[in-house]
């Protein structure tokens, strides 16, 4: 009896052993991209090619983050390998911040609203209309795409703040969904002693509901902004122009401004790590948040 | 149901979980309110979901180009995909990345979250797992399309230095797709294998204990206690697995393009190529609303099959 437990613990211990190994491989597998990211960008254009396998910045150097935010002259940036366009990635990253910021707080606060109104509010045809709203969780974006593009131009909002943003605005099925399930499994007692108090629906829902739901819509912005943050195909559908290009868009258009042969690798590392440490940053301090807000959630 | 609903209060004091009945009183001032807090929502489901989705059903039997008004062509846009042999093209390069993405994502995914429940529940695990969920496509396609550069990328390095030929990895028509599926793989494995480690947590205990006391190996285990316990979620993650594979576009548009020849002309990629391209907007309508059709039937075949909305838990 306990021989056999102990050489089960045993065999057991070598699972673990394993186990670990490759947790640790699946780690490295993942984190070591984002590092030589990083060593790319510290590193001068020109010597990645002859110093292609260390693990040490190639002959390190600043020039590359100079140079996506603008800080250098043509010459100095050709001589370090850039492709000598002009590119503003401070004008990037505020136009992503904007585009993030305003897209999040308000599709967050209106669903919010939505969903309140679909959890605890009485009125007919309710039910049927939220399941129309997740209905369209099954449209592939490209399909609304199209017609909203035509419908943008049409207005005149081409390359503009507004079309930019507009549908991203008002609603997005999956933050209904996500509050709608908060809010029913919310206790009702502090609403409706504040009816009986006389308190109207309005008050109810800014000064108890909203408070009471902070924790669950500060991880449904917090998933929002990220997926904002990273949106690409309509920015680039709408806003191409310089004045309103988002940072994914931007990246695009600094690879495609590469010369051929020899891309300008430094600066499109140092470009990337800009438009991700916005997230990192974020992931760090709520990382928590969404970890814990995956499964629960279950989609997106 | 009525008869209580006369005398709110003393109702909802009486029985406090049945209190939605015991507000009929303020029912008039809720559907107004109701219909405040429903009304944004509202002008974004209809404005740019329900018109745009009647509208691009619409503009497929059309003719448009951005200029001019569209011009009613029946199905012929229809039977003209039919016979491109792009589109044909499309899809399978499409179906192949899709299948590709998937068999890998789940595998690996499934693998790690079975080594996270066994061994590591620890919190930095899971946070670096799902890091490279959070960047953008863009950046990981960039990142990638340099560590795997045919001249002087890593991945070649490591490749050439251990005596084998380097590959071109976005350049050469058969490697394109592999390559673009693997990159997607590296992303989304981490979040996925999140998905189904929440799902093995929701397993209960004491299933385990009563298979261990009836002596069943590991393996018996994990394929007639685990696996169907996990079905839903697995069922979760292969239809949203699929469908958003289906929609693969970002990877594609900053790597190859659609390059080296057709080799990675995703479906969707086709579609934007054809409305921003040729400004064709009635063909790729029509093309938008075949990748709708064809998600909603593997969606629908594999929520039947999986049963996905259904546990054995009960």
């Amino acid at each position: 009896m306990t021989t056999q437990t102990l050489t089960t613990r045993k065999a057991l211990d070598w699972r673990r052993v394993g186990a670990w190994a490759l947790i640790a491989l699946a780690l490295i597998v993942t984190i070591f991209p984002f590092l030589w990211m990083l060593r790319t960008a510290l590193s001068s254009n020109h010597s990645l090619a002859s110093n292609s396998g260390n693990l040490l910045p190639a002959d390190f150097s600043w020039g590359a983050f100079k140079r996506v935010f603008g800080m250098q002259t043509t010459e100095e940036a050709i001589a370090e390998g850039g492709s000598g366009a002009v590119i503003d990635f401070w004008l990037y990253l505020r136009n992503s911040i904007l585009f993030s910021t305003v897209t999040t707080a308000a599709q967050v606060f209106f669903s919010a609203l939505a969903a309140y109104a679909f959890a605890r509010l009485r009125w007919p045809g309710r039910d049927k209309v939220f399941s129309v709203f997740l209905a369209t969780m099954m449209i592939p974006g490209i399909f609304t795409a199209l017609p909203n593009f035509l419908m943008i131009k049409n207005l005149g909002l081409l390359n503009t703040f507004a079309g930019l943003t507009l549908p991203f605005l008002f609603m997005s099925a999956f933050a209904i969904f996500f509050l709608r399930q908060f809010f029913l499994s919310m206790s009702r007692e502090v609403e409706e002693a504040a009816m009986l108090d006389g308190a109207k629906s309005l008050r109810i829902f800014f000064q108890i509901v909203l408070p009471n739901a902070a924790a669950p819509m500060a991880t449904l912005a917090l998933l929002t902004f990220i997926g904002q943050w990273n949106e690409y195909f309509w920015p680039l559908l709408v806003g191409n122009d310089e004045s309103i290009r988002v940072l994914t868009v931007g990246l695009s258009v600094f690879k495609s401004q590469s010369p051929q042969g020899a891309p300008d690798w430094s600066g499109l590392m140092a470009a990337t790590i800009v438009a991700a440490v916005p997230i990192l940053i974020l992931f760090l301090a709520f990382g928590k948040k969404v970890v814990n807000s995956i499964g629960f959630s279950g989609i997106k | 149901m009525t008869t209580i609903t006369k005398d709110p209060p003393a109702a909802a004091h009486k029985m406090p979980q049945r209190s939605n009945r015991g507000r009929r009183r303020a029912k008039l001032r809720d559907v107004r309110i109701a219909l405040l807090f429903i009304l944004p929502a509202m002008i974004g489901l209809v404005a740019f979901c329900l018109v745009p989705t009647i509208r691009g059903v619409y503009l497929s039997f059309t003719e448009y180009s951005i200029l001019g008004e569209p011009k009613w062509v029946g199905v012929d846009n229809y039977t003209a995909i039919f016979k491109d042999e792009l589109f044909w093209n499309a899809m399978a390069v499409t179906i192949q990345y899709v299948a590709i993405n998937i068999v890998f994502q789940i595998v690996i995914a499934l693998g790690l979250a079975l080594l996270m429940h066994r061994v590591a529940k620890s919190a930095f695990v899971r946070g670096a797992l799902l890091l490279p969920f959070l960047v953008a496509n863009v950046i990981v396609a960039l990142l990638w399309f340099w560590m795997l550069d045919y001249q002087i990328g890593i991945v070649n390095e490591i490749i050439s230095w251990l005596g084998l030929p380097r590959v071109a990895f976005f350049g050469s028509e058969q490697w394109a797709i592999p390559t673009i599926a693997f990159v997607n793989v590296w992303r989304h494995m981490g979040y996925t294998a999140l998905l189904i480690f929440a799902g093995l947590q929701a397993i209960p205990h004491h299933v385990y204990e009563v298979a261990s006391l009836d002596g069943a190996s590991p393996t018996r285990t994990f394929w007639s206690i685990t696996m169907p316990l996990l079905r839903p979620v697995l069922a979760l993650v292969l239809v949203v697995t699929v469908i958003g594979s289906f929609q693969v576009f970002d990877t594609v548009a900053v790597t190859t393009g659609g390059g080296p020849v057709n080799a990675t002309r995703v479906i969707q990629m086709y579609i934007y190529q054809k409305a921003f391209g040729e400004s064709d907007f009635g063909y790729a309508s029509a093309l938008s609303v075949i990748l709708f059709v064809i998600l909603a039937l593997v969606a629908f075949i594999q929520m039947k099959f999986l049963k996905g909305n259904e546990s054995d838990l009960d």
